[in-house]
């Protein structure tokens, strides 16, 4: 029961990453449709520019990782401009190209600025620190983690319900061309939200940098939070938070229980399953289009 | 411009005498090749015969029938180790293998493609991807297969013929290219050809004139990973040592990167997008070596980035070239040559 119990919270633990790459990827495919690839690289890169400030630039932990984050969000916003806008005829299989292919730029130029190698990133809170609730150690950046992806849920959630550019973000997904007749500037919607994504993403870098932090840090939590995503149906926060938990437990449980070595791929499995029965995710109404 | 008055006009492999001329100098090049180059380049010849049967596979379900697949690596690897473990466990020969092994991957991308029935755009995405990582984790815990050491391939023997170098290797791996390259193109013709092109068009539409939509979307799909297969079984002869960390994600992503840089729905545009990039991934792994522009981009790395990050530039031009190509030619390099073809055929106007 003990070992259950721990398990169940090391599960909501490494859930807690992927619902903030889930939630970053959910905000792009909501509005505009493009399945991003290269979320997790937009958060690494600005996870290395939070380590290049601290480092080589001797800044104070306290200015760097803001300006880091607010580098996130400008690469957001310059992707967005300098490519995505550009893009011809857009289709599902154009964009996750186009998405793969800033992916690669990205992780090239991470790599060929740092190498490599794990770095180790000077970070306020020790991986090793833990507290005690009840009978169970949970590290403290663990629970930063949980309170930082909660705070941004409800934080998105508020947002897109009561404030002028999350409705405006709504109505733009809704119905671009009656969200443009209506005054709003569809563009630049976009564009703030691959701004507001890239900043969720950059958070879940910088959560998990002081654990793992080499250019190929994000591919696990990337798969894993768009696996989430999915899960929760693409187009809804809820569904993917859920899911990013759901598979965080899951992948926990099976990997005590089972087997050890599968349990990273597990998480899969289960989408395949899942999406076999339900097509469009948990929490999404399934869509039939038209001819 | 191009227009099919018949039937036949359509089918016909050789469109006009221009066409023959130049395919029958082309196979002349490709015999005569290993003769004069030196093993090297022999060994870059093979490799990209091998992309390009796997490319032509891949765009038969990405170009044709409009699936989205992340997952091909997964049938590289399938059909690699098949070949390998049934020469060396079943004992059989090399060319009874290396199609089982293929049909092994087929039939993986039939299961595959089940899913595919009722998924689209980035679920069918998530979902091939995940079948990609599976494949390769579950072949490195299995015993069997060499676990994360590997397997050495056997001593390839067809009949009395023993294929030792690169070049013995290369005048089985061109005929076979080119034979699956024809396979491929004259199934386009045909009423599967037509029915996946339907399916990628218009499903709905596809389905009320008939198609059977479950059959062709798994057919597409266990066509896809024979070809798949059987370049992997090939892939094994050509490395002669197998791991699954060869088979990665990034591999996958290469494939798809080779059929849209080449041209979606373009058989020929498979074959020179697949030996554009393979060649362009063999120069740029020693990419220093390179004259001027590798001084240069020494320089660059000591002064801004780092020099034991700079094989990473081959990442940073790969995805250039996927951005640029989605950007302003989604047709890719078939896009290009149909653009030209046009300006030239109306020339003066």
């Amino acid at each position: 029961m003990i070992d259950f119990i721990q398990m169940l919270i090391n599960g909501i633990a490494a859930g807690s990453s992927y619902a903030l790459i889930g939630l970053a990827m959910v905000i792009i495919y909501k509005t505009s449709e493009v399945p991003n690839f290269a979320q997790g690289e937009m958060a690494l890169i600005s996870t290395y520019v939070a380590y290049m400030l601290l480092e080589q630039h001797q800044f104070p932990s306290y200015l760097a990782f803001p300006l880091s984050l607010v580098f996130a969000v400008v690469l957001g916003c310059i992707l967005e401009f300098t490519i995505l806008r550009r893009a011809k005829e857009p289709n599902v299989l154009g964009m996750i190209i186009i998405t793969i292919g800033i992916e690669m730029i990205l992780m090239g130029l991470v790599s060929w600025k740092f190498g490599a190698e794990q770095k180790s990133m000077p970070f306020p809170i020790s991986p090793y620190d833990s507290v005690m609730i009840g009978d169970f150690f949970v590290s403290t950046l663990e629970v930063l983690t949980l309170v930082v992806a909660l705070c941004t849920m409800i934080v998105l959630f508020l947002f897109f319900r009561y404030s002028r550019l999350g409705m405006a973000m709504k109505a733009t997904q809704q119905n671009p061309m009656a969200a443009r007749i209506m005054g709003i500037r569809t563009r630049r919607i976009l564009m703030a939200t691959w701004g507001i994504s890239s900043l969720v993403g950059a958070s879940a870098g910088l959560l998990l940098s002081p654990v793992i932090m080499q250019p190929y840090m994000m591919w696990d939590p990337m798969l894993k939070g768009f696996a989430a995503a999915v899960m929760g149906g693409m187009t809804s926060l809820p569904g993917a938070v859920f899911g990013a938990y759901l598979l965080g437990i899951i992948e926990n449980l099976f990997g005590g229980y089972i087997s050890i070595e599968f349990k990273s791929v597990v998480a899969f499995a289960v989408i395949v399953l899942m999406l076999c029965i339900r097509p469009s995710g948990l929490f999404a109404r399934h869509y039939v289009k038209k001819v | 411009m191009d227009m099919k008055r018949d039937y036949y006009e359509d089918v016909q492999l050789f469109t006009s005498g221009v066409v023959v001329f130049w395919m029958a100098i082309m196979l002349a090049a490709l015999a005569i090749f290993p003769f004069l180059a030196t093993s090297y380049y022999i060994y870059m010849a093979n490799f990209l015969a091998i992309n390009v049967i796997v490319v032509i596979g891949l765009n038969i379900l990405v170009g044709y029938a409009g699936q989205v697949s992340l997952g091909h690596a997964g049938f590289f690897a399938i059909g690699a180790y098949g070949t390998v473990i049934l020469m060396t466990e079943v004992h059989l020969p090399f060319l009874v293998a290396l199609p089982l092994a293929g049909l092994i991957a087929a039939g993986f991308g039939f299961l595959l493609g089940l899913p595919s029935l009722r998924l689209e755009g980035p679920y069918l995405a998530i979902a091939t991807l995940g079948f990609g990582l599976t494949i390769t984790q579950i072949i490195g815990r299995i015993e069997l297969f060499g676990g994360r050491q590997g397997l050495h391939t056997p001593e390839l023997f067809i009949g009395p013929w023993h294929l030792e170098s690169d070049r013995d290797f290369y005048f089985l791996l061109i005929p076979l290219t080119i034979l699956l390259a024809l396979t491929a193109r004259n199934l386009i013709k045909t009423k599967v050809g037509r029915a996946l092109i339907a399916i990628r068009d218009a499903e709905i539409a596809a389905e009320t004139l008939g198609v059977n939509l479950m059959g062709y979307k798994t057919l597409a799909f266990a066509i896809s990973a024979f070809y798949a297969g059987v370049g992997g079984g090939l892939y094994a002869f050509v490395l002669r040592f197998i791991e699954p960390e060869i088979f990665t994600l990034l591999m996958s992503i290469m494939f798809l990167a080779m059929v849209v840089v080449g041209g979606l729905g373009s058989i020929m545009g498979s074959i020179t997008g697949a030996c554009l990039l393979s060649w362009l991934d063999l120069q740029l792994r020693n990419i220093l070596s390179i004259p001027y522009l590798g001084k240069w981009l020494e320089a660059l790395s000591q002064e801004w980035f780092s020099i034991t990050g700079v094989s990473n530039i081959q990442l940073i031009v790969f995805g250039a070239i996927l951005v640029l190509i989605m950007l302003f030619e989604p047709l890719g390099i078939f896009g290009f040559w149909i653009r030209a073809k046009k300006y030239w055929k109306t020339w003066p106007f």
